[in-house]
């Protein structure tokens, strides 16, 4: 088990790391999720002992591991960039962490033949890495991993350079290829949705901080704060603060409020403690539907259930089975996200409905969640 | 059927006209004497190979092109692995790298025959701060009487002068590898040779196939440095072939031999650069078979 307390680093006067605390269990898949410079890497060169912390605690199994030089942790590696020696085989290139190691050779040609098999490399043995394409570059890369049967697996976004096909594919295989190591295996990624996919559990960065650790449905569903809820959304996460006034609650600078059972059952739902504080309404866009996928939407009391957003759209992109309709509501960019094809021309009116326990709802000073409704995925 | 064209030659005959101007027919007006004699008033007679029988027979010629050799050779020993040394030893970040830059082209600005006359009044024994430190220290040193001190001389001007380009060549190729390489095979617990031998060594090989030539061919064509220091001496021992050469066709007016030298010294070079470029591009392929020695 990998045991993060604390963790903080600076670098050029900036903090890349704050206070990171985490327990990375051997066997499981561990995701950090984040954008570009939340601190994905910063981590990950903390754990594997390149970078120093400047405060807090590293320990592996137990025993500490700030300052023991990387050669001598168990520790494998696969990076953004194919990295692979250039001017050797894939045999010696997958060969070569083993023959540093010291070990006999039937020994290396039992176990790269192995990882070959795994990675389904065996006809490229003799070849350049230059001579393979991008997709077969990162599986040697990945067999140079494998091989080593380190107890602490690092991947910084491995899949990000590949076409989508390929990336598709390798994301599929990734997660068994390494289950039988029984190493803590960590994954970085910008992309929520290689997150689900993969599963296993999430860590949620943003500037350097853990929003919220754990496993990832849960994580999906059920988001900390609106900043987790932000990264583990795409589309982006829809969001508008609310007011209240004459005992109801409207979207911020809307004239009608909403109904009062929407209303009711919002405020039913709120902790004792967050009743009087200042509401962020948020909901994801594949949760906002069109009047006509609405089930009895003509009946008043369907109506009266639902949130209602009058929108103009701005743009919508159609990707066959899925239209995403951007538009402006409120004077905020929200996107929803429709079955079928949804030709929209820019400047139409358009009118979406959102049901009330999809929505999440956020104190607006504290960024954390006021209700712990589940999210009904 | 068949469509010409023939204005398509319009398009390719300025660079005919440039390439003939600038290199054919000088070429064929050296062919032209080489193989010729004359007793001057314009009067020619054929003489068909004899000027290059004469020239390769010639003890002159076979002494000349063994100095040529050899200083090339210790040209290359020296600043190949200088170089890349100096190369990995530059920093790769921060007001340094420009420092470094700046101080690492100053040589290659200086023209040869400047550089020639600052070795020259340096290394005198009478005036120059190296002769005359090195006679104060009891150091018996005298380019002009001492064959050795001469080499030494020719040797270190011409590492001072062109180590520079050897570096800033393999620096370009050096700061152009990733960061990520060099924290992948850290990870991998490599070695610094293995780092050198099998991450910066493939980045920077094209490059360095550049510099080899480029040293080669300069340092076999040197002239102007040992015609303005050593004059060529003491005796014949830095007489390279380019001055030989120059004695036997400006010195001696001998347009026939000394057509055909100029010929065969072209021939030599095309080939030793030829083979240069062979064995070098196909170390990538011996590194492959060379699996397992590391």
């Amino acid at each position: 088990m990998l045991r993060l307390a604390n963790i903080a680093r600076r670098v050029d006067s900036h903090n890349a790391l704050q206070d990171i605390s985490l327990e990375l269990k051997r066997g499981e898949l561990n995701i950090l999720l984040g954008p570009t410079l939340s601190g994905k890497t910063s981590l990950m060169r903390v754990m594997a002992g390149l970078d120093r912390p400047d405060s807090g605690e590293l320990t592996f199994d137990g025993e500490s591991v700030i300052g023991v030089p990387v050669q001598r942790r168990e520790l494998a590696m696969v990076y953004q960039q194919f990295i692979n020696y250039p001017s050797l085989s894939v045999y010696e290139n997958i060969a070569s962490p083993l023959r540093v190691a010291g070990l006999d050779k039937q020994e290396i040609e039992t176990r790269v033949a192995q990882a070959a098999q795994l990675l389904k490399l065996e006809p490229y043995l003799n070849r350049k890495p230059a001579n393979l394409s991008g997709g077969q570059q990162q599986r040697v890369a990945l067999a140079r991993a494998l091989v080593k049967r380190a107890s602490l697996v690092l991947l910084d976004e491995p899949l990000a350079n590949l076409d989508y096909k390929l990336r598709e594919e390798l994301r599929a295989e990734l997660p068994m290829l390494f289950a039988e190591l029984g190493a803590v295996l960590v994954y970085a990624t910008t992309e929520p949705s290689e997150a689900l996919v993969l599963g296993g559990k999430t860590a949620c960065l943003n500037r350097g901080r853990v929003e919220q650790f754990g496993p990832t449905l849960d994580l999906y569903r059920d988001p900390d704060t609106l900043m987790a809820a932000r990264l583990f959304s795409d589309p982006p996460l829809n969001s508008l603060a609310l007011s209240r006034g004459n005992g109801g609650l409207r979207f911020a600078g809307a004239e009608q409020a909403l109904p009062a059972a929407v209303t009711a059952e919002l405020v039913n739902a709120l902790p004792a403690d967050e009743v009087e504080s200042t509401l962020t309404l948020a909901v994801r866009g594949h949760h906002l539907r069109l009047g006509s996928d609405v089930a009895h939407a003509s009946e008043p009391s369907t109506r009266e259930s639902l949130i209602e957003i009058r929108g103009t759209v701005d743009v919508t992109e159609i990707t066959g089975s899925e239209s995403f309709v951007h538009f402006t509501f409120m004077g905020q960019p929200w996107v929803a996200l429709l079955d079928g094809i949804h030709a929209l021309p820019g400047g139409a009116a358009i009118t979406l409905y959102a049901r009330p326990h999809d929505c999440f709802l956020f104190n607006t000073q504290t960024g954390k969640r006021v209700r712990k409704l589940s999210g009904g995925e | 059927m068949k469509v010409q064209n023939n204005k398509a030659w319009l398009m390719v005959l300025p660079m005919l006209l440039l390439v003939a101007v600038s290199a054919i027919i000088p070429l064929m007006t050296v062919v032209n004497y080489s193989v010729q004699d004359t007793f001057g008033n314009n009067e020619f007679f054929w003489v068909g190979t004899e000027w290059f029988h004469e020239v390769l027979a010639s003890e002159r010629f076979h002494n000349a092109l063994q100095r040529t050799l050899l200083f090339s050779a210790l040209i290359l020993a020296i600043e190949i692995p200088l170089g890349i040394a100096i190369a990995l030893a530059m920093p790769r970040r921060g007001i340094a790298v420009s420092f470094c830059l700046v101080l690492m082209a100053l040589p290659l600005l200086i023209p040869w025959n400047v550089v020639g006359t600052i070795w020259q009044v340096f290394g005198r024994v009478d005036i120059g701060l190296l002769g005359h430190g090195l006679a104060s220290l009891g150091i018996d040193y005298n380019y002009t009487q001492n064959t050795f001190d001469a080499w030494v001389t020719l040797i270190i001007m011409d590492v001072w002068h062109w180590t520079s380009l050897v570096v800033l060549l393999c620096y370009s190729g050096l700061v152009s590898i990733p960061e990520v390489y060099y924290q992948a095979a850290r990870i991998d617990g490599a070695s610094r040779w293995a780092i050198f031998r099998f991450i910066q060594l493939p980045k920077i090989k094209r490059v360095l196939l550049i510099a080899v030539l480029l040293r080669f061919m300069d340092s076999f064509m040197i002239y102007t440095e040992p015609f303005v220091v050593t004059g060529g001496g003491p005796g014949n021992s830095t007489t390279f072939l380019s001055i030989d050469l120059v004695q036997m066709a400006v010195g001696q007016f001998d347009l026939g031999p000394a057509a055909a030298m100029s010929l065969i010294y072209f021939l030599i070079i095309l080939l030793l650069s030829w083979v240069f470029y062979t064995v070098m591009t196909s170390l990538d392929n011996d590194a492959a078979s060379e699996q397992g020695r590391h």
